[in-house]
C-alpha cells in the first residue's frame, strides 16, 4: 500500500522564495510507494505569499492570526492527522531544505522505522553550516539534549524533520509555539519515541530573514534552554 | 476631619464608581471587579479609620504603618500580576487553538467547494 506524506511549509512573508521551492517539490522524484501532498501553511503573512502558492496545485491552510512557527506547524499536524497521512514532513518555507534532500530522509526512515527523522547538517559537514556563533549555540543544544535525553541529536535546531503518525498525534496535542525544534526533541524522547538523525545537505536561506538575530540570538538560547528543562521534568 | 481624608474618600468614591461604570457596561468581568471593589473597600476602611493602619501594623509586627502598606501592596500586585500572566496564558492557547481550527475549516469549504463545482 502507498504511503501518504505530507509536506508541510510553514511560510510568514516568504514571496521571494516559495516559487522555486514550490516548484523544485513539484519536479521531485521520490519511490513511487509514496504518495505526497503539498501543505502550505501561510502563517497570516503581509506579502503575496498566499496568492502565489494558491497558483500551484497544493493545500494553502491560511491562518487568519500570526501564530509563529510553532503554531503554524501544529496546524500542519493537525491537517496531517485529520486528513489520515502517514507521514509528515516540515520544510522551511525559505529555501534552505532542498526538496532532493527529502529523498534521505525517507530512506532513512524506511530504513530504521524511526518515529522523527531528523535532517542533520553536521553529520556528514557538506552544504551550509551556518555562522561561528549559530554553532557554537546547536552544540550546546546538543550537549544540553544530551544530558536531558540522553541521546545524540547534532543538528537539534533544524527544522528539516520527518513524522510518522505516532509523533503527528503527539504533536497535535502538545507543540512548542515559540523556537520548538529543540525543544520538541527532549519532549518526543520523553514520549518514548524513536528519533534517527540522517545527513543532509542545507543551503543558504534565499530570502527573507532569519526570525533569530542579534539580541534574540541570546533570548533564543536561554528561553529554549527553560523550555527544554521544563518539558524535561514535565510527566 | 483631615484634609488629606476627604481627598482619599472622594477619590475612592470616583475610582468605585469608575469599576461600577466598567461592570454595568460589561468592559469589566465580574470575577475581577470582585479584587477592585475590594481594594476600594479596604481603602474606604482606612482612610475613616486613621488608627487602623497603627493597629494593623502592631499586630503584624511592622514598625512604620507606611513600609506594612507598601509591602502588603506589593505582595498583592506581584500576586494579581502572576493571575494576570496566567489567564493571558489560557488566552493565547485558546486562541492559537482557534485560529488553527479555523484555517483547517476554511480550508476543508474550500476544497468541498471546489469538489461541488466540478
Amino acid at each position: 500500500m502507498a504511503t501518504q506524506l505530507l509536506i508541510i511549509i510553514p511560510c510568514f512573508n516568504e514571496e521571494d522564495s516559495i516559487v522555486s521551492l514550490l516548484n523544485e517539490l513539484n519536479q521531485m522524484v521520490v519511490p513511487n510507494t509514496f504518495i505526497i501532498t503539498v501543505a502550505v501553511i501561510n502563517d497570516c503573512s503581509n506579502d503575496n505569499t498566499s496568492v502565489i502558492a494558491e497558483k500551484f496545485s497544493v493545500v494553502v491552510i491560511n491562518l487568519p492570526v500570526n501564530l509563529g512557527i510553532g503554531g503554524a506547524m501544529q496546524t500542519g499536524y493537525k491537517y496531517a492527522w485529520e486528513n489520515n497521512f502517514d507521514v509528515a514532513v516540515q520544510m522551511d518555507g525559505d529555501g534552505q531544505h532542498p526538496p532532493a534532500e527529502l529523498n534521505k530522509l525517507l530512506q532513512c526512515w524506511h530504513n530504521t522505522q524511526a518515529n522523527v527523522v531528523i535532517g542533520s547538517r553536521f553529520l556528514v559537514n557538506q552544504g551550509f553550516q551556518s555562522s561561528l556563533l549559530r554553532r557554537w549555540g546547536i552544540s550546546y543544544f546538543h550537549w544540553l539534549n544530551k544530558f536531558f535525553t540522553g541521546i545524540h541529536i547534532y543538528d537539534s535546531t533544524s527544522g528539516f524533520r520527518l513524522f510518522d503518525r505516532k509523533a503527528i498525534e503527539l504533536a497535535v496535542q502538545y507543540y512548542p509555539d515559540e523556537y520548538p525544534e529543540p525543544e520538541s526533541i527532549v519532549f518526543f524522547a520523553k514520549s518514548g519515541l524513536s528519533i534517527h538523525e540522517t545527513p543532509v545537505i542545507m543551503k543558504e536561506r534565499q530570502g527573507g530573514k532569519s526570525s533569530i538575530r542579534h539580541f534574540y540570538q541570546l533570548y533564543y538560547i536561554i528561553k529554549v534552554s527553560i523550555a527544554m528543562f521544563f518539558s524535561f521534568i514535565r510527566k | 476631619m483631615a484634609k488629606i481624608q476627604i481627598i482619599v474618600i472622594c477619590t475612592n468614591l470616583i475610582f468605585l464608581a469608575f469599576i461600577a461604570r466598567l461592570i454595568i457596561k460589561a468592559k469589566l468581568r465580574e470575577e475581577y471587579a470582585i479584587v477592585w471593589l475590594l481594594i476600594t473597600v479596604l481603602l474606604a476602611l482606612f482612610s475613616f479609620w486613621r488608627k487602623g493602619l497603627d493597629v494593623v501594623s502592631k499586630l503584624f509586627g511592622v514598625y512604620e504603618p507606611a513600609n506594612f502598606v507598601f509591602t502588603g501592596f506589593i505582595f498583592f500586585i506581584l500576586i494579581y500580576l502572576l493571575h494576570l500572566s496566567i489567564v493571558n496564558s489560557k488566552l493565547q492557547k485558546s486562541i492559537t487553538k482557534l485560529t488553527q481550527e479555523l484555517a483547517l475549516l476554511k480550508e476543508q469549504l474550500k476544497e468541498t467547494n471546489k469538489s461541488k463545482i466540478n
